[in-house]
């Protein structure tokens, strides 16, 4: 086996398609991820809804993925374009660091995930928030699948970031207050979660600094699922059967010698 | 070689009149009542046209439609079909018997056979012999009158669950004992409300409110209603069919 895409089924695929079998289609996470950079750093935000067309697939699913202890990456697109890119990304970040003995910077995993995205010519359908803290500063950057790569002090992606978008449009200023940068987060996410369908259930956050990285699961949950009135549970003899066998599984043995003398032992 | 690019091939626009607004709907009858919900979102792709935008009307004091699909084609729909009603109660000086409605909407929504109105129906009410109905409706008129029917963009999740629920599919009675034809109006209202919040819960379309409107058979007491919060009543009259209405908040996100 060697490494990398295996395309083997390619030629296939493509005959199969030819003659009308429709091809799986992967989970798109129809997604509001958001980033904004702060007076110490970037705060870093997403939902927790993952969808396949009009159903919900996961209601609490994790879009912020981690780079190294002070880089996350948050990714919309296609759920495992994203967490597998970043994975691999992750762990060339680390083998980067052991053999620069530096601490990875923000722009090196930047220009990997984008070469990487760009020779696979938006195949690989991961849109991405990058953000984080390195030794020249606090970095923001968003990254498209067909590799351009955008460097703003804030940023929104997915189906989500107009409405996310709109929020820090309205409202961002420079040098925010860690408190006031996660409140502001906390709005553009949640502008995603009640307007676009595509964005649902919790907020994710997380604060990064120069100091440390603090990750904030289910940050805000306002979508709590309520108490059914009814319970559902069943009586016992409820499932019809049509044949009932039962078989005894311990099995038992009987061992019979057949003539010679015993092996000597001695 | 001529020279291809030269050539001009004609071209086809197109023009799309109809679009899908999301959205469920669905009904179920009693013995002497029958209920009639949809949620109250509106929506156009990813986006929310409206969190308010009813899909159940009260037709008469024994008759409420329910309407899903196309929400234009949805909302004039209703529009003509209470023209027609109001048309039959100058002539005849009653309302129209909830059997004559469905066979009105079968004849209106074929009457569109070749550029249908793309709404899904569901009827429910008071028969003449004062039993609850639902009527369902296809776009351009089939019908059958059954004792349930959930429509819409959840109607792959909601169907099943009533199919169980309520006609008891894949269930089998205790020895010496049969499942009831028809369920308790309590019972049937928490399965209503159940539906919904498990429809909001893994279906995008679905979600913000909640209508369920109530018809009890005339002369049925008031028993199942009473006491529930925030009921209105709808019917003009108190000694025929009335018709409550329920309001119920669902998910918004």
């Amino acid at each position: 086996m060697s490494a990398g895409f295996d395309f083997s089924n390619h030629s296939r695929n493509t005959f199969l398609s030819e003659k009308g079998l429709k091809v799986p289609k992967a989970t798109s996470t129809g997604t509001t991820i958001v980033g904004c950079l702060f007076k110490d750093g970037i705060v870093l935000g997403a939902d927790t809804r993952a969808t396949e067309g009009p159903i919900v697939a996961d209601k609490n699913c994790e879009k912020i993925h981690f780079i190294s202890d002070s880089i996350r990456c948050c990714g919309a697109g296609t759920a495992a374009d994203t967490e597998f890119i970043t994975a691999l990304i992750s762990s060339n970040i680390e083998l980067h660091a052991l053999s620069t003995g530096r601490k990875p910077r923000v722009v090196t995993a930047m220009t990997m995930l984008k070469q990487r995205l760009f020779q696979y010519q938006g195949h690989i359908g991961a849109a991405l928030v990058l953000g984080g803290v390195d030794p020249s500063g606090a970095h923001l950057f968003t990254i498209h699948p067909h590799g351009s790569t955008d460097k703003l002090p804030y940023v929104t992606m997915g189906s989500g970031s107009l409405a996310a978008m709109a929020v820090f449009e309205s409202s961002w200023k420079p040098d925010l207050s860690r408190e006031d940068a996660l409140k502001l987060v906390t709005a553009a996410v949640s502008a995603g979660i009640f307007n676009d369908l595509g964005s649902g259930s919790n907020v994710d956050a997380c604060v990064i600094t120069a100091t440390e990285t603090e990750m904030l699961r289910g940050y805000v949950k306002p979508n709590e699922r309520t108490q059914k009135e009814r319970t559902y549970g069943f009586r016992r003899g409820t499932t019809a059967w049509t044949a009932e066998k039962i078989r005894n599984l311990v099995v038992s043995e009987e061992i019979t010698p057949i003539g010679g003398e015993e092996m000597d032992t001695s | 070689m001529p020279n291809m690019s030269a050539i001009v091939h004609p071209q086809q626009r197109h023009f799309n009149p109809y679009a899908e607004n999301g959205g469920t709907i669905l009904a179920i009858a009693g013995a002497d009542f029958t209920v009639i919900a949809g949620d109250t979102r509106q929506s156009e792709g990813y986006s929310i046209q409206t969190r308010y935008a009813p899909k159940v009307f009260r037709l008469t004091d024994r008759a409420v439609l329910a309407v899903n699909g196309f929400a234009a084609d949805g909302n004039m729909f209703v529009k003509k079909v209470k023209q027609r009603l109001e048309w039959y109660k100058h002539a005849h000086a009653k309302d129209m018997p909830l059997r004559a409605i469905a066979r009105l909407i079968q004849t209106m929504l074929y009457a569109q056979r070749f550029f249908p109105y793309y709404v899904y129906n569901i009827l429910g009410g008071i028969e003449e012999d004062g039993s609850g109905a639902v009527y369902s409706f296809d776009p351009v008129g089939s019908y059958e009158r059954e004792a349930c029917r959930a429509a819409g963009a959840a109607q792959s999740l909601v169907q099943p669950f009533l199919d169980n629920q309520i006609y008891f599919k894949n269930q089998t009675a205790a020895p010496g004992r049969s499942h009831p034809s028809h369920l308790p109006l309590p019972d049937v209202l928490s399965i209503v409300v159940d539906s919904f919040t498990s429809a909001t819960e893994r279906h995008i379309e679905v979600g913000d409110g909640l209508e369920i409107y109530i018809v009890l058979a005339k002369g049925r007491s008031l028993q199942g209603v009473e006491g529930l919060h925030g009921l209105r009543e709808l019917s003009t009259q108190e000694d025929g069919e009335r018709v409550f209405v329920l309001q119920r908040d669902l998910k918004k996100d």
